[in-house]
């Protein structure tokens, strides 16, 4: 038995060592001296020296921040409605007619998205720049937050619902005091996985953005034709190392105060 | 559903605060004032402290905006939605621009310093006249290789790189024009051609071409050059220089039977807002002395005849990116083939790529 | 009454679907008809049914089937072990973080790692296996989509087997069941929607996957995202990118009808 379990923690160790070794690659060679992602040179802080004096740098940074947490949130609340909504219709028919739209922005290519928004917003005269990047960003990561939610939503089953409503609970009871509570890791799920999909995306940004207004992948794209630059690799470093110490930090609060909020809180 | 509650509204709150340090950030650089123009660029193609000199000379705020790709860019001005002044495609897209009347004339008594550009280079093809055009940089496409990897090798002609001994070693950028072009150029057709059974063959030839081939791939070719992953690359003149910054080792090369010959040129699109502006900026790229410093910062080769005259001998003398006239004479710019040809060349690159070796 | 209060529900995610889900299609759907000189055709429909379309189509399946598998392979054990973990939640945020580094930069440093002197062939060469070629390779493409993929693969398997009742698990070990027969015949089909919604978030954008096939596959590797990509962006034919995207829309509509949940709702 003693074995087994060394067997298995050996396994979670070597997943985690290939999830952070680009990571770690990446963190390396903000160090180095030569400007290159290759052949270490030696010691140097200056990327991360240029790095502080570089307020672009830091508003487009923010402005990536800020669009992926309101889009996350702002989409997972949508995705919740649409879950239930999901889950409440009845004829099978229907309900994968209704899943199959929902997963119409998971499927279609990056740019067609991107087009299709620009083109929907230059017609219907929305300013391109912070409004219509939230505005994107939200609509590809509903469909996300509702996959996530909706196993949650099949797995509670109707009995549960039955009961409370036989014990004379309200529509608004059943649904904050039941409903919600049971899918919590579905939720929390969904945000995580909607904030990675802000983080990441650049073609949909891309073309829906202007006046001046940019993120981080935006940025990092365009830089690819004359080479990324290793502050690039230094301000990875610093999101990255930030998160790290926020993630950490958030859960151990947390921790202490009672009960946890993290990702699969159950009441 | 408190604690979700919570979670939303500490979420609202943090997202808030960043919009009101953001906003701060931005009046504090000016970017939120009118006077402004917004110039559309490729990342990393202009010396930043030239913009600053700018901003100081003429009290306007620039808002510098990238792309990555001229089909990209070209969709979001015909969109509109953003005002940008100035712009920075290459002579293809500057050509289709023309065509879906896209960009302003630009107005060449406000730009006193055309003087200093090199005849050679105005009053091409693609903006005869230069009515919409004004070149930034310019180049070629040939063969980047790396002399330590493979003994003291020389390529002068495009059929060098079908060589049996170069199995795996060739990287090619990923771009139907540059791809077909050399493979027709190989067979001394134009890179223009559009005789179907040229292209045909040039497709054939290109496909005999694959065990070679490491990889056909974007920006990150530089990358991999510059660390000897492959030992040959298809490039242009631009990504070649900027290999050889990284890596003095390697070498470049404009093949004997011709190439092809590119620009980058500013350009006022339709949704210029301050064209006034855009005068200004594309004046003041232009003056000798700031065109030279961009030169320099950026790599590639100028255009500026007067700034020439204030950069280091070598760098002017240098054959690899200053091709000599008789060379140049065999250099060819991309010609608007239309779409129906354009869709052809596509169609058979596409089954180049997906020939297996 | 009671369907209006429903209907309440639907609001907000029906106005989604509207404006953001029936523009694209609409627009895909009108621009799938348009030939390259603006006319109304089916030419573009006639074209992919040709030999180098279907050769495409087929290998964006084989692939992502290739990914979603070994994606399955690799996260659900993880999933497993995670639950057994002490500080469970934190040690599935820390799967997750990864994944907030630009995707561009994590695939610089795979062709770091993967390159001939890269740390992957130094490993080899230690092994005494010598250098091999990794980049450019079905092995190192689908070693990065699969990385890519695994956070979107644990989440939901995790959450399921998360609330998966212990008593059941002991209930099948006190009647006797093997481990095994404990697995297959409890713990996987209590777990079964977690690892359907896991395949479906890996699957459906699998199959239109284009940055990676460029970067780590070297354009070796060529598929229907691919395509529409360069339809897009390089030779301007949206018509054909469009069609395409349709047909991409359709194999993801039959997917979801037969992986579908048969059940009825509440």
């Amino acid at each position: 038995m003693k074995k087994k379990f060394k067997l298995s923690n050996l396994y979670l160790v070597v997943i985690f060592i290939i999830l952070y070794v680009p990571i770690f690659y990446l963190m390396f060679y903000s160090f180095n001296s030569g400007g290159k992602m290759y052949d270490f040179e030696g010691f140097t802080l200056d990327w991360y020296k240029e790095l502080f004096q570089d307020s672009r740098l830091l508003i487009i940074v923010l402005n990536t921040i800020i669009i992926a947490l309101l889009s996350a949130g702002i989409s997972t609340v949508l995705g919740i409605s649409g879950a239930i909504a999901i889950w409440y219709v009845r004829k099978v028919y229907a309900k994968n007619f209704l899943l199959s739209l929902n997963n119409v922005l998971i499927v279609s290519p990056d740019v067609i998205i991107g087009a299709s928004f620009l083109i929907l917003f230059t017609f219907v005269g929305i300013k391109l720049g912070f409004t219509s990047v939230l505005l994107s960003h939200i609509a590809f990561n509903v469909p996300i937050v509702v996959l996530m939610v909706l196993p949650k939503l099949q797995e509670m089953g109707a009995s549960l619902i039955d009961a409370a409503r036989d014990l004379g609970a309200s529509r608004w009871d059943v649904l904050s005091k039941v409903v919600l509570p049971y899918i919590t890791p579905g939720i929390f799920a969904g945000f995580f996985m909607a904030l990675t999909y802000s983080l990441d995306d650049f073609a949909v940004t891309f073309f829906v953005t202007g006046n001046g207004f940019t993120t981080l992948s935006v940025e990092i794209y365009s830089l690819a034709r004359r080479g990324i630059s290793l502050n690039i690799n230094a301000l990875s470093t610093l999101l990255f190392v930030f998160t790290l110490l926020l993630v950490v930090g958030y859960y151990f609060i947390t921790k202490r105060n009672a009960r946890p909020i993290g990702l699969g809180a159950r009441k | 559903m408190k604690k979700l509650i919570q979670a939303l509204v500490a979420l609202f709150v943090v997202s808030f605060l960043l919009i009101f340090w953001v906003d701060k950030l931005n009046s504090s650089q000016g970017y939120s004032g009118g006077n402004t123009i917004t110039v559309y660029n490729w990342g990393g193609y202009i010396d930043p402290t030239l913009i600053d000199q700018f901003e100081e000379e003429t009290g306007l705020t620039v808002i510098y905006e990238t792309f990555d790709s001229n089909e990209a860019a070209m969709t979001k001005i015909q969109q509109g939605g953003t005002s940008y002044d100035v712009a920075v495609p290459s002579e293809y897209a500057i050509e289709q621009m023309v065509e879906d009347d896209l960009l302003y004339k630009i107005d060449h008594s406000k730009i006193p310093n055309l003087k200093n550009i090199d005849e050679r280079f105005l009053d091409l093809s693609f903006d005869p006249g230069n009515q919409y055009s004004i070149p930034y940089f310019w180049g070629t496409v040939g063969i980047a290789y790396n002399p330590t990897l493979l003994g003291d090798r020389e390529f002068n002609s495009w059929n060098d790189l079908w060589a049996d001994d170069l199995r795996n070693q060739i990287l090619l950028v990923d771009g139907a024009r540059e791809v077909m072009g050399f493979g027709l150029n190989s067979l001394n057709y134009s890179l223009n051609d559009t005789n179907k059974d040229h292209l045909q063959e040039a497709k054939e030839k290109l496909e005999d071409l694959q065990p070679n081939i490491k990889g056909i791939v974007g920006d990150e070719i530089s990358m991999l050059l510059a660390n000897g992953e492959a030992a040959i690359g298809v490039v242009w003149s631009g990504v070649a220089a900027d290999i050889m910054w990284e890596n003095e080792a390697l070498e470049y090369v404009v093949p004997e039977e011709g190439s092809n010959l590119w620009f980058d040129s500013m350009v006022i699109p339709k949704t210029a807002k301050n064209i006034d502006g855009a005068h200004q900026f594309i004046n003041f790229m232009l003056n000798a002395e700031i065109a030279a410093q961009n030169t320099d910062w950026v790599g590639y080769s100028t255009p500026n005849k007067a700034a020439m005259e204030l950069l280091p001998e070598e760098t002017v003398t240098d054959e690899r990116f200053y091709p000599s006239p008789e060379l140049t004479a065999k250099l060819e710019v991309y010609e608007n083939l239309g779409k129906e040809m354009l869709g052809y060349y596509n169609e058979l690159y596409l089954q180049f790529k997906m020939h297996k070796k | 009454m009671e369907t209006r209060s429903r209907n309440l529900y639907l609001i907000p995610y029906v106005l989604w679907i509207a404006l953001f889900v029936i523009t694209p299609i609409l627009l895909i759907v009108y621009y799938s008809f348009i030939d390259i000189h603006g006319n109304f055709s089916l030419i573009n429909y006639q074209k992919f049914f040709t030999p180098v379309y279907l050769k495409m189509t087929l290998s964006s399946f084989w692939y992502a089937f290739l990914i979603t598998a070994f994606t399955l392979i690799v996260a659900y054990p993880t999933a497993f072990l995670l639950t057994k973990t002490k500080y469970k939640h934190l040690w599935l945020l820390l799967i997750i973080v990864p994944s907030w580094i630009n995707l561009l930069l994590k695939a610089y440093a795979f062709l770091g790692i993967f390159g001939t002197f890269g740390f992957a062939n130094a490993m080899l060469e230690v092994f005494g296996i010598g250098t091999k070629q990794i980049l450019f390779t079905d092995f190192s493409f689908i070693f990065v989509s699969v990385y890519i993929f695994i956070p979107f693969m644990i989440l939901p398997i995790f959450n399921a087997l998360d609330k998966l009742n212990p008593t059941f698990v002991d209930a099948s070990r006190d009647l006797g069941a093997s481990g095994w027969t404990t697995f297959w015949k409890v713990i996987v089909p209590l777990t079964i929607d977690g690892v359907k919604s896991g395949c479906q978030v890996v699957f459906i954008p699998a199959l239109s996957l284009f940055m990676l096939t460029r970067l780590i596959a070297g354009n070796r590797v060529i598929t229907l995202g691919t395509a529409v990509e360069q339809h897009f962006l390089v030779t301007q034919d949206w018509g054909m990118g469009s069609t395409i995207a349709v047909f991409l829309v359709i194999i993801m509509a039959v997917i979801m009808f037969f992986t579908g949940n048969r059940k009825r709702g509440l």
